[in-house]
């Protein structure tokens, strides 16, 4: 009996050993494929299902066909969502102005790329604001633009500027006001990655450069910049990704307000599907398929990218 | 270098820019600063419309005090390390296993998979909202701190990979090859000879996620509710409606909130950076 059992454990040890090289990866990506598709891939596609439906959350959900779409684009007879439009243009304008993070971050390096005594110190507090949660972020600015008291307002008060309920309480500012206070942090990621880069750029090609009498602006653009490509890249990943996730703050700050002109598609969606307004989770899952495609766009250009490279690489 | 480092140039510039770093920092750090001294002023400051000006008197302890003693404060931290500690852990052991599998192995669809895990990491989270919340409550785990772990664990496993996988790529390939013709098991290679190498990955990938995770609000209000598993950030705002319009300890609060990631990045600098910049600027 005994004998059987080892055997039989023989048999199978041997049989792992000759397929070893082939099985390991296998048994290695197990539990992250598990979790990954568990919670990431499979809910994708439920998204999608449940965009079809009309449904509460709890009870049974009735097939409508694309209706949350018609409705949401204004398909047919109907208009156009209003608040769906007011949070795309919003998600455009963040999009737009969320991009000036890499300009700024890229000054900001290239003014503290020295080496003189404690500027170590100086990079991580410039750093600083990134690491803090974009919850206390929020706050921090709901306060900077308070009404009156705020010391923003009272900034632009010199100036004889006067916002009327101050910068967020203003359909016409509120949008702006909290890009701003993202870019404060996106501004410091970029920064860190400039910086990063700026020290892997090649001292011969700038002396060399610098020979030629190139300085300036123009070194900065034909021999620095070409080098500071990945990080570029990087920069440019994240801060797309940053603008399109924007939620914290908006819900921290306004939370869509005032009149819902700073909701932005992701913060429309939670409301439609989690708010006291109601549990509707088809029409929510419809807006969530649309910022999916929104950002289907950039990931395949992302992933065309790191395509390239890997082809390049290997 | 570039810019001209400022020691070759002259005097007068040398002085004018080591005048101009602070003045820039404080500027730039001027939100974080007043929230500071928010943080402590009395009461009274408010009420008379001293927002911006000095302190009229000190009263550091007594603000940090209430936060500490007359709040859920401590409750949500806690709740914020227990949620934290084991995504970490959780999605680096993941993510340095499935970074070997796809970093050291030629197979069928390696390269599929892992465009998978990073087209995963990038999608919007209010796509993955209703079904995992949905997931969640099924599992009985709604506003459990296990619930949004697991949800962490599988999310940021995405990330970790790819930052994982790109790190073990860098590796020298012939060291693998070496302890295979030595007959060393595949399992005994990825523990003796491939994870002492992927220290400096798994630590930087640790802080990262910590701060990640601890800053995380949108699945915090999707997935709990209540002091019994919020975070701190979801909290922050329980609390600053038990304080309404009593700045001082709201900006307390705050401060509170956002030390522990920020003590994170000044203790673990190096690796910190090393994984933000996906380990692809060096």
């Amino acid at each position: 009996m005994s004998s059987v059992t080892t055997n039989g454990a023989r048999a199978q040890r041997g049989w792992y050993k000759r397929n070893e090289i082939a099985i390991t990866p296998w048994l290695f990506l197990a539990p992250a494929m598990l979790f990954f598709a568990v919670y990431v891939i499979i809910p994708i596609g439920q998204s999608f299902w449940i965009s079809f439906h009309q449904w509460d959350g709890l009870g049974e959900a009735t097939w409508v066909g694309t209706a949350n779409y018609e409705r949401l684009l204004g398909i047919g007879e109907q208009n156009i969502d209003r608040k769906f439009s007011v949070s795309f243009w919003n998600n455009l304008k963040w999009l737009v102005l969320y991009l000036l993070a890499i300009p700024m971050g890229l000054f900001i390096s290239l003014f503290l790329n020295q080496k003189v005594a404690g500027i170590r110190l100086y990079k991580s507090l410039f750093f600083f604001p990134f690491v803090i949660s974009q919850v206390v972020v929020g706050l921090v600015f709901s306060w900077f633009y308070l009404p009156n008291n705020g010391l923003f307002d009272q900034i632009v008060g010199l100036v004889g500027i006067d916002i009327k309920g101050g910068m967020l309480g203003n359909p016409n500012t509120a949008t702006y006001g909290i890009i701003a206070a993202g870019l404060w942090p996106q501004t410091a990621y970029c920064m860190i990655l400039y910086l990063t880069g700026l020290n892997a750029v090649d001292p011969e090609q700038v002396e060399a450069a610098r020979l030629d009498g190139a300085k300036g602006r123009k070194m900065l653009w034909y021999v620095i910049l070409p080098q500071l490509k990945p990080a570029t890249f990087i920069a440019f990943v994240v801060t797309i990704i940053g603008a399109l996730r924007s939620f914290d703050l908006i819900s921290v700050m306004t939370n869509g307000g005032p009149f819902g002109s700073t909701r932005v598609l992701s913060f429309y969606m939670f409301e439609e599907s989690l708010s006291e307004f109601g549990f509707r989770m088809g029409y929510g899952a419809a807006i969530a398929v649309v910022l999916f495609f929104i950002m289907l766009f950039f990931i395949v250009y992302f992933l065309w990218s790191m395509y390239q490279d890997e082809k390049g690489g290997h | 270098m570039f810019p001209r480092p400022i020691q070759q140039q002259t005097q007068a510039r040398q002085i004018g820019y080591q005048a101009l770093l602070p003045f820039a920092l404080i500027l730039w750090l001027l939100p974080l600063i007043a929230v500071f001294i928010f943080s402590i002023k009395p009461d009274a400051d408010f009420a008379s419309g001293n927002f911006w000006g000095l302190p009229s008197s000190f009263e550091m302890f007594n603000n940090y005090g209430k936060v500490f003693f007359e709040s859920n404060m401590p409750r949500y931290l806690f709740n914020s390390l227990l949620i934290t500690v084991p995504t970490v852990i959780g999605a680096v052991a993941l993510s340095a296993m499935a970074g070997f599998a796809l970093g050291i192995y030629r197979f069928k669809g390696n390269l599929l998979i892992f465009f998978m895990f990073i087209a995963g990491n990038f999608v919007p989270f209010q796509i993955l909202m209703v079904p995992v919340r949905d997931l969640t409550i099924d599992l009985g785990l709604y506003d459990t701190i296990t619930g949004l772990v697991l949800f962490h664990v599988a999310f940021q496993t995405g990330f970790c990979t790819l930052f994982m996988r790109n790190f073990i790529r860098a590796l020298p390939f012939p060291l693998i090859e070496a302890a295979r013709v030595e007959g060393i098991s595949e399992i005994r290679i990825f523990w003796y000879v491939v994870l002492p190498l992927m220290k400096p990955a798994l630590a930087a990938l640790a802080v990262l996620i910590f701060t990640f995770i601890w800053n995380d609000y949108f699945w915090a209000v999707v997935l709990t509710q209540g002091p019994d598993a919020q975070p701190v950030t979801a909290g922050i705002t329980e609390f600053n409606s038990q304080f309404r319009a009593a700045y001082h300890l709201m900006s307390a609060g705050s401060i509170v909130a956002a030390l522990p990631p920020v003590a994170m990045f000044f203790l673990m600098q190096k690796h910190f950076i090393a994984g933000l910049t996906l380990g692809a600027v060096k």
